[in-house]
């Protein structure tokens, strides 16, 4: 412990703190732009500059380690200026038309410019515009708003492992971006969006189609449906007003029935078919001889990843399509069917935590019918969470509503796909008690739960125990992935999510995922497991169902047919 | 008044391709002395000297080494070769004319620290120095001073030259780091310092050519005697890059204490053509510029400190009255403006704006306002800016608002005639 002062007040706290984290103890508020939790310290934009008695010039917050006996001012005028200028020049230099950005008052840049009284800028502005990438379905990325952070860089280098964005330049001419300021599609990006999540402003940012979805849903000749992913109804309130990780289905469907959508539907349900799909596939590669380890299929951050950088080890991929791209089939197959609709007559919108299932959408494979895409459009949590914004929804007035049927029956075990670690707690649900024949005494696999980057759990299937791993972030799948191609791999079964946390930290949910908001996000996830009837994906009725009806039976001719796809090589 | 030559004695004396000539006059004599002490009486002596780093930041060189010989496992030992400061050319001189003075410094130093291996970081544009050293490190390597069981004992250690590719902030030892490690040319945060993760964050001792080329000085007349030259502020000898408007441009080793006149005026034979003295620029284009009445002040570092700066490398640069104290600053910081590595937000937006500004002090269509705008972000600059580069490089103007305050006034008064006079 040491004692110090700070704005005359003393403190005490243990060593190794910096003046920050000090300081936030003792609710004294030294503001940041670069600083984000969980990234590095990167320190470049001195606006959390303070003065330390006897040390010449400011020294920043972030960084500087606080001593016995430190005597520290926040807030005198030599401080105030020195953070009011650093900010003028920063402005000077940003395309600044904040009505025109979508993060308007949602802005770490506005609200600190705001918060530190600048009315005037002294400084004319110094800013060379330069062209946005558009070119990839996913990421946009606006350089004239770019205040050179490095959060993107670092997020991307030292969280994701990617290393595809990075500083050029030196000097006012800094810029961002990847190498040869070439555009995003020509790079090995996995298009995960933690780039765009970790943005203090709008300099990166998911595609907008918002405007794409109005039109469509004020199309009488078109039946517009929905589906929505497990990790977008426990993180959506954030942004309108409510604490972290309140649970919004209910609310979610009702507000989204406001909006206008004939049909909305729950991607769980989808979520529980590839938990039938994939299962019948692990014991099937487990009993006959096939490729193991087996690693699941549904991110298609990770697919993008293992398809750019690993191809060699493709056949260890799940050959199951993801829920969402399972949904959007079945939208075109089984329901057309079903309702007597031409399926080029129905318009699907996904909404989803994630800016690589824009992606995932456009891909070729992902066309059965006329060469339409499957999914029509994808919205992030923020993309919906801006189209309530501009109807005026009142999350707090509006009622709850269940989904629609026949894609609204789902279990909790469909839940926890939000999860990293939960198609993994979901799978083994299924796998053991097929296997086994024999219900599992306590179906919480607790130790695959968690924020950890690497967690592992031993199961007995048949009389044999497996290994499986679950991994979340992409440095922690280089590790996993390096561990196969050498062939030292003492996994059957492996779960991958791009994004830290899993889907519930994605790349298009909320700004501001840390991970304290990722734990409140889990806790959701976990509680409404609990809170279903049905926890297990083999027990859903609906699913059983449609299998009699239209699939016959998991991994049946007709199944492979619809819901499941294969992956090749590519730049 | 005269030179103190120590570190320039062997200049034009021996061939610097010649590890013989330098063998011959005792050359590589003072390392086997060394290599008798432990490490802990070399560093004593370091101390004992009272030398502080060379390259102008001042720190006192035994605390890094003690604070390196502390620690276990990899070290590394730096070079800053990088001499990119304007108006520096003594470590040119120091590895072109007596290259093995440096190889044996710094040789002393690895085994005073325990470091088995070493850099030497070359400024791109210093090709000479580069090929010149290269040889030189062969050639020892052929003698048996680098290498393995170097003088037939158990200690190992090489060097390696690397080249800078034209950046001024890579003589920043945190960007020189990175730019060995080969990543762009950005400093890192501190803590940690190099002594405990430097380069390839491994701890590394990183020092000035000078300093190190002093080492072996210290050693042979031991520190005690060495701490007796200069003055009571600083202590030993200090090259001298001594250019401008001067009659004999050069360079000159003298014992701190010295005062900037007698450097320019005894030495250097005075400003030529006739001239006066209007300004002189100490330490680079990172230094202060000082009026002609406080060229009586010492070299010393300390007493730089009313400028709160420091001497820098050593540069000392005579501008007469013939030039534009604008003019002047307008260079610079456009210099700077351009050197600046763009990692953190003062500098990398700060000299973009402070160049505009001084263009118009230079156009002479300046306000008081503009005025305030250039203080107020060259005060901004020098106390927030993260590493050295920016710290530094609004000396000149911080010390002419103080010294050449009539120059701004005037500027403003012609800028509101002209206005008028429109």
């Amino acid at each position: 412990m040491m004692n110090a002062m700070i704005n005359n007040v003393s403190v005490e706290v243990e060593d190794g703190l910096t003046i920050l984290e000090a300081a936030r103890k003792y609710n004294i508020n030294i503001p940041t732009l670069c600083h984000y939790p969980e990234l590095h310290i990167n320190s470049d934009c001195r606006i959390c500059s303070v003065e330390i008695d006897g040390r010449k010039g400011l020294k920043t917050a972030c960084s500087t380690p606080i001593k016995d006996g430190m005597n520290i001012i926040t807030n005198s005028p030599r401080v105030l200026n020195a953070r009011k200028t650093i900010t003028e020049l920063i402005l000077a230099n940003h395309d600044a038309n904040c009505t025109a950005c979508t993060r308007n008052l949602n802005c770490e840049l506005q609200s600190l410019a705001k918060n530190l009284g600048i009315d005037i800028n002294r400084f004319p502005s110094v800013l060379e515009r330069k062209p946005l990438d558009l070119l990839n379905p996913s990421l946009v990325r606006n350089s004239n708003r770019c205040i050179k952070c490095g959060r993107c860089v670092d997020v991307c280098k030292n969280v994701q492992a990617m290393h595809v964005l990075e500083t050029m330049h030196r000097g006012h001419e800094m810029t961002v971006g990847p190498a040869f300021d070439e555009p995003l599609n020509d790079q090995t990006c996995t298009f995960c969006g933690q780039c765009a999540n970790v943005c203090p402003v709008g300099a990166i940012m998911e595609k907008d189609n918002t405007d794409v979805v109005w039109e469509k849903l004020h199309d009488p000749s078109v039946y517009v449906m929905v589906q929505i992913a497990p990790a977008v109804r426990v993180a959506i309130g954030e942004t309108l007003d409510h604490e972290n990780g309140l649970i919004s289905n209910g609310k979610l469907v009702s507000a989204l029935r406001h909006l206008g959508f004939d049909h909305i539907y729950d991607t769980n349900f989808t979520a529980d078919l590839t938990i039938m799909e994939e299962g019948t596939e692990l014991i099937d590669r487990i009993m006959n001889g096939g490729v193991l380890p087996m690693m699941t299929s549904c991110c298609p951050g990770w697919i993008n990843f293992a398809e750019q950088r690993h191809p060699n080890i493709i056949d260890h991929i799940s050959s199951c399509k993801s829920p969402q791209q399972m949904f959007g089939t079945l939208a075109k197959t089984y329901y057309a069917d079903k309702s007597n609709i031409d399926s080029r007559d129905i318009y699907v919108v996904s909404v989803m935590p994630c800016t690589a299932k824009k992606y995932e959408a456009t891909r070729k494979e992902f066309r059965s019918f006329y060469d339409i895409p499957d999914v029509d459009i994808v919205l992030t949590t923020r993309e919906l969470s801006k189209m309530f914004r501009q109807m005026g929804v009142d999350f707090d007035l509006i009622k709850e509503e269940p989904f629609d049927n026949p894609f609204g029956i789902t279990t909790g075990a469909a839940q926890l796909f939000g999860a990293s670690g939960g198609v993994m707690e979901a799978a083994l649900r299924t796998v053991y008690e097929i296997v086994n024949k024999k219900p599992l005494v306590d179906i919480n696999f607790e130790s695959v739960r968690g924020l950890q980057g690497i967690k592992e759990a031993t199961v007995d299937l048949g009389g044999k125990e497996i290994k499986v791993a679950v991994s979340n972030g992409l440095a922690n799948t280089k590790t996993l992935v390096e561990q196969i191609e050498a062939g030292t791999s003492p996994y059957t079964f492996i779960e991958i999510m791009a994004c830290p946390g899993g889907c519930i930290g994605g790349g298009g949910q909320p700004y501001g995922t840390t991970n304290d908001v990722r734990e409140a996000r889990l806790a959701s996830t976990y509680f409404i497991d609990e809170e279903m009837v049905c926890r297990k994906s083999h027990e859903n009725e609906m699913i059983l169902a449609l299998y009699e009806d239209y699939l016959d039976e998991p991994n049946s001719e007709q199944a492979h047919h619809l819901l499941h796809t294969y992956y090749e090589a590519r730049k | 008044m005269k030179e103190h030559k120590l570190l320039t004695k062997r200049f034009g004396e021996i061939d610097p391709f010649s590890i013989e000539d330098f063998v011959n006059v005792g050359g590589y004599e003072t390392l086997k002395k060394a290599m008798k002490m432990t490490s802990e009486e070399i560093i004593y002596e370091v101390e004992a000297s009272r030398i502080t780093g060379r390259g102008g930041a001042n720190f006192p060189t035994y605390m890094k080494m003690r604070a390196m010989s502390k620690e276990t496992g990899d070290m590394y030992l730096v070079c800053n070769a990088d001499e990119g400061e304007p108006g520096n050319f003594k470590d040119k001189h120091l590895m072109e004319k007596d290259p093995h003075q440096l190889i044996e410094g710094m040789l002393i130093s690895a085994y005073a620290v325990g470091a088995n291996r070493g850099y030497i970081y070359i400024r791109g544009e210093y090709q000479s120095a580069v090929y010149l050293l290269e040889h030189a490190i062969n050639e020892a390597r052929k003698h048996g001073y680098l290498g393995q069981d170097i003088c037939g004992k158990d200690f190992h250690f090489d060097l390696e030259v690397r080249q800078g590719a034209g950046a001024y902030v890579c003589g920043e030892e945190f960007a020189l780091l990175e730019s060995i490690e080969g990543k762009p040319g950005r400093t890192r945060v501190k803590p940690p310092f190099p002594t405990e993760a430097g380069l390839f964050m491994k701890p590394t001792l990183i020092n000035n050519v000078e300093t190190f080329s002093t080492l072996p000085h210290i050693i042979e007349m031991s520190g005690e005697e060495y701490g007796k030259l200069g003055s009571s502020f600083a202590s030993g000898t200090k090259l001298i890059s001594l250019s401008g408007n001067v009659k004999h441009k050069g360079l000159y080793e003298v014992e701190y204490g010295t005062t900037i006149r007698q450097v320019i005026e005894e030495l250097g034979g005075g400003v030529s053509n006739g001239q006066k003295i209007n300004m002189v620029q100490l330490g680079g284009a990172c230094g202060p510029i000082i009026p002609e009445h406080l060229l009586d002040m010492d070299i010393d570092n300390e007493r730089f400190e009313i400028f709160n700066s420091k001497m820098g490398a050593g540069a000392i640069i005579v501008i007469d009255d013939r030039f534009d104290l604008f003019e002047i600053l307008l260079r610079t910081m456009t210099f700077f403006a351009h050197e600046s590595c763009g990692k953190c937000a003062p500098c990398r937006e700060g000299h973009i704006q402070i160049v505009k500004l001084l263009q118009k002090f230079y156009d002479t269509k300046v306000t008081y306002k503009d005025y305030e705008s250039l203080v107020s972000l060259a005060n901004v600059i020098h106390e927030t800016a993260l590493c050295g580069l920016g710290q530094t490089s609004t000396t000149s103007i911080l010390a002419t608002v103080e010294f050449f305050q009539y120059y701004y006034q005037q500027r403003i008064r012609q800028s509101e005639r002209r206005e008028w006079a429109l």
